[in-house]
Formats: structure tokens, sequence, C-alpha cells
């Protein structure tokens, strides 16, 4: 690539006409990032015979201030300092036609404590700019000024764990299924029999709201009853989802203080609510002491291709920012989409206090979360009991399991299902707290258990063989060229 | 019934040197290794009484391992736990925490139901002896 035509300044640049966007300012090769700029880093891909850091300046340009043409009256503002700055590319390797453009923003830019804002400018246009064939918004660095102006998860992992008083295990869930069709009093039992047997969460699913086979508060009263009747008969505390997605803000507000007043301790909402209404139960959840699941429902439409889109990293970092407590990041294993290491980033985005720059995880800037409360991790979608060694060493302790079908579809019931869960759970952290090397000694482990603990075992004969070896679409451009599931 | 809080509930009872290595474990992370028991499991009862404070300064599981000792014999019919603290920043919590003695009989909790408007039930688990 050239190095592209420079900076037009003074009375020149504001001739009336149309000026390349790198005459206009948005390219500026020696600039060093404040640390208080705002960091973007988007893959794009120009089209034929667009150079690379024209392309670059103009998705700088289309994401802050510029217009396709020249204005006067930007000569009424300090318009430099306005001018977002594509100040590095690089081509991406081994795929040609890509380049990773990384764009600095004044802070001045964005309104605090607003995902709308910064989402309206960062992604607000340029996804669809002509001059690109594709662009993918990859990572973001949000400095410690504009991550203060956030109050993040309402409650958090630490508080979340004191307030269940579960430690030193991942949390286990399980999705009430079939997700559709049940009513209240059915999908109630499956509730029940999921939390007796040993779950700590069960759940509904991100389109379970209140059709006509289900209304809202006929489920949410037989899915308390079945809370408290589990806890009461293990002695732990339990709970269970209750989704509040609706239609208006006020239909939400009005389900959510309906699950505070028969006592839930969390309810859930779904990604396609929108980030201003997200922010909102947020704050709503801050004032109610309750713990906020968020299910990243229709995340795969804009976070799956490699070349166009948006990063789940990024989606991650609006959501801790937002305030969200639980967050669905991927399996590794499971049915869903996740190269084990890009889906161990989303993880470290959610629970570090700090995340380092680790490309073959696909964090390209360092974060500082100024002690932003942690989002828990939830790993849902085609896992089960004989997974448990390769879900622990992937993810630790600070994470849900859930294992849905892997409950349900238990041959001797959901209580057994749930209990092979719990059992083969506690003997993988034992192991792995005594030291044995659980990723290599994982199934002996658990045939071991298996011998003893029949749901253990009859989940072994059923599901042992079950993996979804695919190959990933979204994986690192600088990990060493392994991305299936174990 | 068993109650089935802590890490450890759905396993057989874990002996003296299997509860040894977990220590073992928690000190390697460098938490702190503290006791407490109570004769309510209630699952709101937050605060069971303490054996002395966290061993803030220990560094051998046998250490741990005689305190236990020294509290079954006070408590032999009572729940004991080990918790682990963890004092680094964004934790500063229990990281591990599991039950190492019951009583001989577990008690029960009963649920009581009082209906009230729309539907609503209130309900209020009480530990049953």
């Amino acid at each position: 690539m050239d190095s592209g035509p420079g900076e037009i300044r003074g009375k020149q640049r504001y001739q009336a006409g149309v000026l390349k966007y790198s005459q206009m300012g948005y390219w500026d090769g020696d600039y060093v990032p404040k640390d208080t700029d705002i960091l973007a880093l988007f893959r794009i891909t120009p089209q034929e015979g667009v150079d690379p850091i024209e392309a670059a300046a103009a998705v700088a340009g289309e994401s802050s201030t510029a217009t396709w043409t020249v204005v006067w009256t930007d000569r009424l503002t300090a318009a430099d300092q306005y001018r977002a700055k594509a100040y590095k590319i690089e081509p991406v390797p081994n795929i040609p036609g890509q380049y990773f453009c990384y764009i600095a923003y004044d802070l001045i830019l964005f309104e605090e404590g607003s995902i709308a804002n910064l989402t309206a400018s960062i992604i607000g246009n340029v996804f669809g700019f002509k001059p690109l064939k594709a662009a993918r918004l990859e990572d973001m660095r949000l400095p410690v000024a504009y991550v203060k102006t956030f109050k993040g998860p309402p409650t958090g992992i630490v508080i979340e764990r004191e307030r269940l008083d579960k430690f030193g295990r991942p949390l286990l869930g399980a999705t009430t299924k079939p997700k559709l069709g049940l009513s209240a009093k059915n999908y109630g039992r499956v509730v029940y029999e999921g939390l007796k047997g040993g779950l700590d969460f069960m759940k509904d699913d991100e389109n379970i709201n209140s059709q006509p086979f289900m209304h809202w508060r006929d489920r949410y009263l037989y899915c308390m009853e079945a809370v408290n009747k589990a806890a009461a008969e293990t002695g732990e505390v339990k709970g269970h989802y209750l989704n509040v997605t609706a239609g208006t803000m006020e239909e939400m507000y009005r389900r959510a203080e309906f699950a505070r007043d028969i006592g839930s301790a969390i309810i859930m909402i779904d990604l396609v609510i929108g980030y201003t209404a997200i922010q909102s139960m947020s704050e709503w959840s801050r004032q109610n002491d309750m713990i906020l699941h968020l299910h990243r429902a229709g995340h795969g439409t804009y976070t799956r291709q490699k070349n166009h889109g948006i990063s789940f990293r990024v989606i991650a970092k609006w959501m801790r920012l937002a305030g969200v407590d639980h967050i669905h990041a991927g399996t590794a294993v499971g049915k869903l989409e996740g190269d084990p290491m890009t889906v161990q980033g989303y993880y470290n985005v959610c629970r570090e206090l700090k995340n380092e720059v680790d490309l073959p995880r696909g964090i390209y800037f360092e974060q500082d979360w100024a002690d932003l409360r942690k989002v828990m991790p939830v790993a849902s979608g085609g896992i089960h009991a004989g997974q448990m060694h390769q879900l622990l060493d992937l993810f630790g302790d600070d994470v849900v399991l859930q294992f849905g079908g892997g409950t349900i579809g238990h041959p001797m019931g959901i209580q057994a299902g749930a209990t092979a869960n719990r059992v083969a759970l506690e003997a993988m952290v034992q192991a792995r707290n005594e030291g044995r090397d659980i990723l290599n000694e994982g199934p002996e482990i658990l045939r071991a258990v298996a011998k003893w603990c029949k749901p253990v075992e009859a989940a072994l004969d059923i599901w042992g063989n079950i993996s979804f070896n695919y190959e990933s679409t979204d994986t690192s451009d600088y990990a060493p060229q392994v991305s299936t599931s174990f | 019934m068993r109650v089935t809080q802590g890490c450890f509930s759905f396993l057989p009872d874990l002996d003296d040197t299997q509860i040894a290595a977990q220590v073992e474990y928690c000190l390697r992370n460098e938490w702190a290794v503290g006791i407490e028991y109570t004769d309510d499991p209630h699952p709101r009862n937050t605060y069971w009484e303490m054996w002395g404070n966290p061993m803030f300064d220990l560094r051998d599981a046998a250490g741990v391992m005689m305190e236990l000792k020294a509290c079954r014999d006070a408590f032999p019919d009572s729940y004991i736990r080990i918790n682990a603290f963890d004092s680094t920043r964004g934790f500063e919590t229990v990281r591990l925490s599991f039950i190492v003695n019951r009583p001989a009989v577990e008690p029960t909790f009963k649920m009581t139901r009082t209906e009230v408007a729309g539907r609503t039930v209130n309900v209020t688990i009480t530990t049953e002896r």
C-alpha cells in the first residue's frame, strides 16, 4: 500500500468539493493515542482499487465527524480534535485483501454512561459504506475515564456467590425443555425436578415470554413454588431465571416487579431488547438487589462471520459496561459456534480486573476495568456430564454450566440428570484440587464415579461419545491453526 | 435429609486424608482457612459460629486438621464447614467452602405457605429438628 495522500491543511482544506478522507485529516500515521482515547480495531476489506489507508481514513471519518464532502461549518469547531484518527493499518495474516485498522476517538465524542451513544458512533454508519466490501469491529479499548461513567453489573460474581452461598465450583443450570408449549404447571414440574436433583438454577429460554400456552404470571408463580420447595428439600439456595423480556419497558418493569414481590433472586432479559433497555433493567436490578441474566439472543447474526459484523468480545465489553450479571459466552465443546481460545478470550473480558494483550485469544488491547464488577459467563448449548473435565479445564470455577438436554433428556429422569451433572462436577473439582491432571485423567475419573453413582453411569452410556467437532468460523488470526473442539 | 450445601455434598463424606488434600489446595493458593460450626443449617443462616479466626499465617494442613479435630470433639453433633478466604483484590470473599461434619440425624426444613392476593403465596422455610 502507498502511504496515501497527506492531510491538506488551511484554506485549501475547506474549499467546497470532495476530498479524500485521508486528506481531510482522518489518517495520521504518527498519531500516538492518548490514555483517555477510545480505541477501536476494525477488520476491513476495501473494494478493488481502494487504497487501504484511504479506506481506514474513511472508517474513521464516517464513525466520527465526516460527511462525504467538505463543509465550511467544520471551521466553527475545534474540528481537528473531533476527527477520529486512523493511526495504524496492517494486513491480516494469511488473508489477502483484509486489513486491521486502528482508530482513536477523543473522549469528548461520547456521552457518559450510554452504550447507545457509543455504538451510534462506532457502528452507526460505517458498516454499509460503499468503498468497503466488508467491515468487522474486532475489539475496543475503553479508557478508565470512560469506564467509570458506567455502574456495571448490579450484582457481579462475588456478591452473587455470597447471596447463593455457593463457593469453589462452577454453578449448574439447565434450560427448561421443551422451550415452547408446556403449561405453567408442567413447566414448574421440570424446574422442581432439576433443582431438587442438584442444580443451582433453572432457566427460561430466550423466547419464553407470555404466549397463549403459558402466560407470564402463571409461569412465575409455579416456578417460585418449585424454587422454594426445592430449597426446603435440599437446604440450598435455588433460583430460576424468570425472563421478563416483553414488548415495552412498562411491561418489563411490571414483570420484574412481580418477580421481585414473589421472592425471585434472579431475572432474565434477551439481548434483542436493545442496549438502552438493558441499561434500564440493570438500573432496576441494582435498585432491587436482583441478579440480571442476559441471554445473547440474536448475536449470531452479526458475530459469527469473521469478515463482517462485530466480534462477540466487543459485545461482552459493552455488556459489562451496560451492567449484566450473567452473559452467555459460549461452550467451545458444545453445539454452538466457538473456537476454544476465542471463547476463553470472551470469558477473560467478563472476569478479569485487567485484560492484557493476548492475540491468540483475540484480545488486541490492554483493558483496565477499573474494578467494575465481574460478569459471570454462562456456558450453554449441547454440553453434557461426559465433558465435565474439559469444561472445568477451559473455564475454571466462575461460570454457570447449563445442561438443558443433558439434564432433562437423562434416561432415568430429570432429577437423575441433575444429580449426574452435580456429582460429576463435584468429583472433578475435588480431583483438580487434589492436583490431578483432569484434562487427561477426566474420563477415568468419571468412570470411577460411575461405579457408585448410577445417574453418572447412565449419562456416560448415552452421551459419552457425543461431540460437536465442526470447524469454527471465528478464530484468531494469530492462533495456531487448530480450531476444532476436542 | 442430607443438606447439600457446600462444594462436595453430593459425594460420599470426605475422609480426613481427602479433607487435608483440599486444605493443601487452599494453602497453595494462599487462602486463609477457617472453621465454622452450627446446629441450624437453614439456607439463610449466613453466620455460622467461628471456631477461632481464619488461620491467616498457617502454612501446614496439619494445623487445620488439629483444629478440626478439636471442633469435632467439642461439637460432634453439629455441622462443621471449612471455608477458604481469598484477600486478592476483586475477590475478597470465600473461594471454597465444604461440609466436614454432620449430625447423626440431620434436620428437615418445613415450608409454610400463606396464600395472599392474586394467587400469590408467601413462603416461609423453617428448620425442624
